[in-house]
């Protein structure tokens, strides 16, 4: 078994599939650490892979002129870091910086694709938990925006 | 019914427009449970329920903690010490320490809701070995609107209490987490089998927290939350405060969920 495998079968993103299916996405992944303050991509860089946290904290964010770096969200273990190599143009729609020394997964995004088009069950499966994240996500983010915080005058 | 006049001791202000109230007690003997609420007058202009916010164990003081989001808010929130206000409870139902006991207590709340919770975990921390794991979540508007920010530093700092925090909008200096308080709860350490629950903030973010904690085996005979409705008598007469069959001033406002029932989720409730 790789490390790669050993490291996937355990994680909560990976539940309900087949040791099999693993295995093969498995092959796609490297194991990758960053220090604190590092940045995994920037804004507009080629978008070619994505990323399982499994241990730290990673700010997604955009620079406002004039202001430095802004977070919007922050991800930590258990949860996948990017979607843009999914789709084009295949470039980040934020930065990636490192807040506290992080381990993770890296995925080869084009590897990934080519394993989930040949075998349309595991794509089923991999689709499933990218689109379920992304529903998260996206709720997560409406709740901000409607500012619930804020003092109702 | 009457309001009893009482003497502002102190006034601190928390945030912007937050400020904690301390209130000489009507007499010996006042106590109250977490989770209760008093009606506070500010003479000749109205009435509000405000959650009471102080360590149930102390009955020197009545400790209640206010946001200045209206008329009567706003004159609470301009007295000094020396004056009066009135008070006229405690009224409500608590939260259930005594249900969590032996097991894990997983605390989630939002923006000002962290007051009516405060006295749920000065009791707990209290009587801490009762307890297995106690988890704080708070989740704030901005890292500069953090409620009660230097206890929350101090009980960081506990090793029997693991505090996480995060902010829906960072800032330069902020190094924790960003996101709504819901991603808090996948770091948490909990038994969702057994844990309880006590949750508090804005509806919408209480109805989230509700979903994500079903769907990692909670129940909801063991998740309780606090409402807020309009109230005006505090007793359960006038009806202001009515919440589907509920009366929020007397049956809650700490409700229990499988109490509620679809409550929650009712539209125009």
């Amino acid at each position: 078994m790789s490390e790669a495998f050993d490291l996937l079968v355990d994680q909560p993103f990976f539940k309900g599939m087949t040791e099999d299916q693993i295995r093969v996405v498995a092959e796609t992944a490297t194991p990758v650490s960053y220090r604190e303050g590092e940045f995994i991509f920037f804004e507009g860089g080629k978008a070619d892979s994505c990323f399982l946290i499994l241990d730290g904290g990673v700010a997604l964010g955009l620079e406002k002129p004039g202001h430095g770096p802004t977070a919007i969200l922050t991800l930590h273990a258990g949860d996948l870091l990017g979607w843009s190599w999914l789709y084009p143009p295949y470039r980040w729609s934020y930065n990636a910086h490192i807040h506290v020394d992080t381990k993770a997964i890296r995925f080869d995004g084009p590897r990934l694709k080519e394993a989930a088009d040949a075998d349309p069950v595991l794509g089923y499966e991999l689709m499933k938990r990218f689109t379920d994240m992304l529903v998260k996500r996206m709720q997560s983010i409406r709740i901000q925006l409607l500012d619930v915080y804020s003092t109702p005058r | 019914m009457h309001p009893v006049p009482c003497r502002v001791h102190s006034v601190v202000r928390e945030l912007e427009d937050t400020f904690t109230l301390e209130l000489d007690p009507p007499g010996d003997g006042w106590e109250f449970a977490p989770g209760q609420f008093t009606m506070l007058y500010a003479f000749g202009i109205g009435e509000v329920p405000i959650s009471i916010s102080g360590d149930p164990s102390d009955s020197s003081r009545i400790v209640q903690t206010i946001r200045a989001v209206g008329p009567v808010t706003d004159a609470l929130t301009a007295v000094s010490p020396g004056d009066f206000v009135g008070v006229r409870g405690p009224y409500g139902t608590s939260w259930p320490t005594g249900s969590a006991e032996g097991r894990d207590l997983l605390i989630i709340t939002g923006g000002i809701g962290l007051a009516p919770l405060r006295p749920a975990i000065l009791e707990v921390l209290d009587h801490r070995d009762r307890y297995d794991n106690i988890t704080l979540l708070y989740g704030a508007r901005s890292p500069g609107e953090l409620l009660f920010a230097e206890e929350l530093q101090e009980w960081r700092g506990r090793f029997d209490l693991e505090v996480l925090i995060t902010v829906d909008r960072g800032d330069q200096v902020w190094r924790g987490p960003v996101g709504v308080v819901t991603s808090l709860i996948g770091r948490a350490s909990f038994d969702p089998e057994s844990a309880v629950a006590f949750v508090c903030g804005p509806e919408i973010m209480m109805r989230f927290t509700i979903q994500e904690l079903l769907s990692r085996g909670f129940t909801d005979d063991r998740l309780h939350i606090s409402m807020e409705r309009n109230m005006k008598c505090g007793i359960g007469l006038c009806g202001h405060c009515q919440l589907g069959p509920f009366f929020v001033c007397k049956d809650g406002p700490i409700f229990r969920c499988s109490e509620m029932g679809d409550t929650c989720w009712t539209r125009e409730v």
